[in-house]
């Protein structure tokens, strides 16, 4: 009987110790093979210890693609956010126009990003797109919107937005339709104002799911590869060559595998650090909103 | 303090063991290619006389590319099946993951597929770590291959192109013969006779008439009813398949080369002077006569605005224009024709192409039925039927390209045979045959796109070079 008693809880965690190791197993198997110069025309590999890694940080292409990434991210998901909080609290407004908009608004989740990239690239081109036609009538009707750095960029985080803004609001709207209604109505009997109110007691509490939308949105966001690759596949040039398309070219494209795998690597590291920081500052927040509820 | 009789410490060392012992046994697991080449080739067992029906039973598996000529294969499968009992199971992809497919499986070494098409330039990349099955040996052996096969009438540069004797720097047609072609492209241009007409043109004969030529159609064809119309339609996405159409063939014209060779070592040769000056001078044309949002373009925007009457000219592959010159492809059906394009200072016809090809797996386990099944498909009976009732143009064997009822079909296309004929003599692989020809190709679009967008060419190039020299030298 005592070593079925002390067997138990082992038996118990199997399930979700498989699961760990199936993502430990590549995980750790990738990690390895960056220690290699792993390649198709060499597939019998030498060990090279870190000098992948070196390579990569010395490479100018890698801080160029950090660079770019890190501005995606951030541009995406600072809009994202904002737009995704505006449109909350209209819907949670207005009651009956909200419930209907809710249902439209949830559209652009249920297209594939790369679908949705595709599909905008027909619309952004620029002689038989539909946006320079709509544009036409105002003389904007000849913007090249991926055929500069800049334009190039901007647009793949437009599509980003159009796609992933629902996300935001609908995690914002369930934070504002669970918030206390006490606070709100003793503020409303002390006659404060809209604008007090929304500073004071509906930002402080929204805060927590706020964070919660951009940490979900800045890890993919550094994490893209679809939305950018189906619209610009990178260019013009280097310029928006983010970190997942630099890995995905370099381990499957030129088949460089141990140096590809770097790349992921080191975007691992990124977003874990990113993660770990978010994570951390989202404590606080949901500390200081109780307190703003007490 | 009684003792818990799950201890902490003795519970994270039994779980720590079991995590890490898949990556233990990853360590010792070794890489998922293999460098052992065997010394003989699987054509040696295969003894006795030939015999169609030699592996009846068999299946073999293919993976192919979606592409008219695979339509046309697919529809003659039932043939083959007839002729050898050998059953095709085949999968078909789109071209923009087609490779990646293909690319994961040869690595993984699964043998997933038998047989599948391959571009020439994909043995540079499948063919150092023995991806590939070197055919040389199947088709050296009467007992495994049809007198009727005839290898000598496959035009040599298109069987040469897929030969190579795995070294950086060494010319093709040495070597194993790692693929066999099966249906090619020129680049050449092709051009709206309509509206030649209308403004009163005629195609280009030199590099600088063509960049005239482009910008004048962009700026007349508007006012002469064509809304929209630019000059000419070339490549410009961020693609290893921008440079080698229209821009290889031109810069092979120009007698530019991509590396020089010395002694085995390579040297980026895309920052010359003449190369550089080449280079603006493409950057302009496409500037002035050249598609709005080209950095997007790939060949099906091309292909689909010159059908669409929203290019005056296309300089890529022959076929990109044949598909939309069929009767009923295209609104501009009936109103294209065909012309070598621009020669060179000295005359020069130099003409990059593209091969389709077919290769077999070094892994398959199913080798004899699947070097039958390459036999049918490049053979002279697919090959014309697929010429003559499908789309499968342009012949890779001499007597197809000759036969009366292929040229009656084709000669409804204004300069279609004339052009292919002009041209053929001097159609080869313009590259250099290197393994690192992708990425060497894709940085070279991407500088292309960096002086289209006004970046000096000169340092743009130095860059691509410098940066080359590093992992091809």
């Amino acid at each position: 009987m005592g070593w079925r008693l002390a067997l138990r809880p082992y038996l118990l965690i199997v399930p979700a110790l498989l699961l760990t190791c199936g993502i430990l197993y590549p995980f750790g198997l990738g990690l390895y093979y960056t220690l290699f110069d792993f390649s198709a025309s060499k597939p019998q590999p030498d060990m090279v210890r870190f000098e992948n890694y070196a390579t990569v940080f010395t490479q100018e292409a890698f801080w160029n693609s950090a660079w770019v990434t890190v501005l995606y991210a951030v541009g995406a998901a600072a809009v994202e956010t904002v737009l995704g909080v505006a449109v909350a609290l209209l819907l949670h407004r207005s009651s009956l126009v909200g419930r209907i908009l809710e249902k439209i608004l949830i559209l652009p989740l249920m297209i594939a990003p790369v679908i949705a990239a595709i599909m905008w690239k027909l619309m952004l081109q620029p002689s038989v797109g539909v946006v320079n036609h709509l544009l036409k009538p105002f003389g904007l009707g000849g913007v090249q919107w991926t055929d500069t750095p800049t334009g190039a960029l901007l647009s793949s985080i437009a599509v980003d937005v159009w796609v992933y803004t629902p996300f935001v609001a609908i995690l914002a709207l369930a934070g504002l339709r669970s918030l206390p209604t006490s606070p709100f109505e003793a503020a409303a009997v002390d006659g404060a104002g809209w604008w007090y109110t929304f500073r004071r007691l509906t930002l402080p509490m929204l805060w927590p799911y706020v964070l919660v939308a951009v940490i979900f949105r800045f890890m993919d966001s550094l994490k893209v590869f679809d939305i950018i690759y189906a619209l610009t596949e990178g260019g013009p040039g280097d310029s928006t060559v983010v970190l997942q398309i630099r890995a995905y070219l370099e381990a499957i494209r030129f088949q460089r595998y141990s140096f590809g795998i770097s790349y992921t690597i080191v975007l691992w590291a990124v977003v874990y650090l990113a993660a770990m920081v978010l994570v951390r500052h989202l404590g606080r927040i949901q500390r200081r909103a109780a307190e703003v509820v007490k | 303090m009684g003792t818990h009789p799950h201890d902490r410490r003795q519970f994270l060392a039994l779980t720590a063991a079991v995590a890490a012992a898949p990556l233990l046994s990853a360590c010792g697991a070794g890489f998922g290619g293999d460098d052992k080449k065997s010394d003989g080739s699987a054509a040696d067992d295969v003894t006795g006389s030939f015999d169609w029906r030699r592996e009846k039973g068999t299946t073999v598996k293919a993976l192919l590319n979606k592409h008219p000529y695979t339509d046309a294969l697919v529809a003659d499968l039932k043939s083959f099946t007839e002729q050898t009992g050998i059953k095709v199971e085949y999968d078909v992809f789109p071209e923009d993951n087609y490779f990646d497919k293909l690319t994961v499986d040869l690595s993984s070494g699964r043998a997933s597929y038998d047989v599948f098409m391959l571009g020439a330039y994909m043995v540079w990349q499948y063919g150092p770590p023995n991806w590939l099955e070197d055919l040389g040996p199947w088709m050296r052996n009467s007992s495994a291959t049809a007198a009727e096969w005839d290898q000598a009438d496959f035009f040599p540069n298109l069987l040469q192109a897929d030969q190579w004797s795995l070294k950086a720097g060494a010319p093709l047609g040495q070597g194993g013969q790692y693929a066999l072609p099966w249906g090619w492209e020129t680049n050449v241009v092709a051009y709206n006779t309509e509206v030649f007409g209308k403004l009163g043109l005629k195609p280009a004969e030199t590099f600088d008439e063509l960049r005239e030529l482009a910008g004048v159609i962009k700026k007349k064809a508007p006012g002469a009813g064509y809304d929209g119309m630019y000059g000419i339609a070339v490549r410009g996405s961020r693609s290893w398949a921008t440079i080698h159409p229209g821009f290889m063939t031109m810069y092979a014209r120009n007698g530019l080369r991509d590396f020089t060779v010395d002694g085995g070592k390579l040297t980026p040769a895309m920052n010359t002077p003449e190369a550089v000056a080449f280079t603006e001078d493409w950057a302009g044309m496409v500037k002035q006569g050249g598609p709005p949002s080209w950095t997007s373009y790939t060949w099906y925007q091309c292909s689909s605005d010159l059908g669409a009457k929203k290019a005056g000219m296309l300089f890529d592959a022959d076929t990109a224009a044949y598909f939309q010159a069929v009767d009923g492809a295209s609104p501009a059906s009936g109103k294209i024709a065909f012309h070598p394009g621009p020669k060179g200072p000295d005359g020069s016809l130099a003409t990059n192409m593209w091969i389709w090809s077919l290769g077999m797996n070094a892994k398959s386990r199913r080798k004899s039925a699947s070097w039958l099944f390459l036999q049918w498909a490049t053979g002279k009976e697919h090959l014309r039927k697929g010429a003559i009732t499908h789309n499968h143009i342009d012949p890779v064997r001499q007597s197809i390209s000759q036969d009366a009822a292929y040229k009656d079909k084709m000669r409804h296309l204004p300069g279609f045979i004339e052009t292919f004929e002009t041209v053929v003599d001097q159609t080869k692989i313009q590259f250099t045959p290197q393994a690192q020809f992708f990425d060497a190709t894709t940085s070279w679009a991407a500088a292309l796109q960096e002086i289209y967008g006004g970046q000096g060419a000169k340092s743009v190039l130095d860059d691509l070079a410098g940066d080359l020299a590093d992992k091809v030298g």
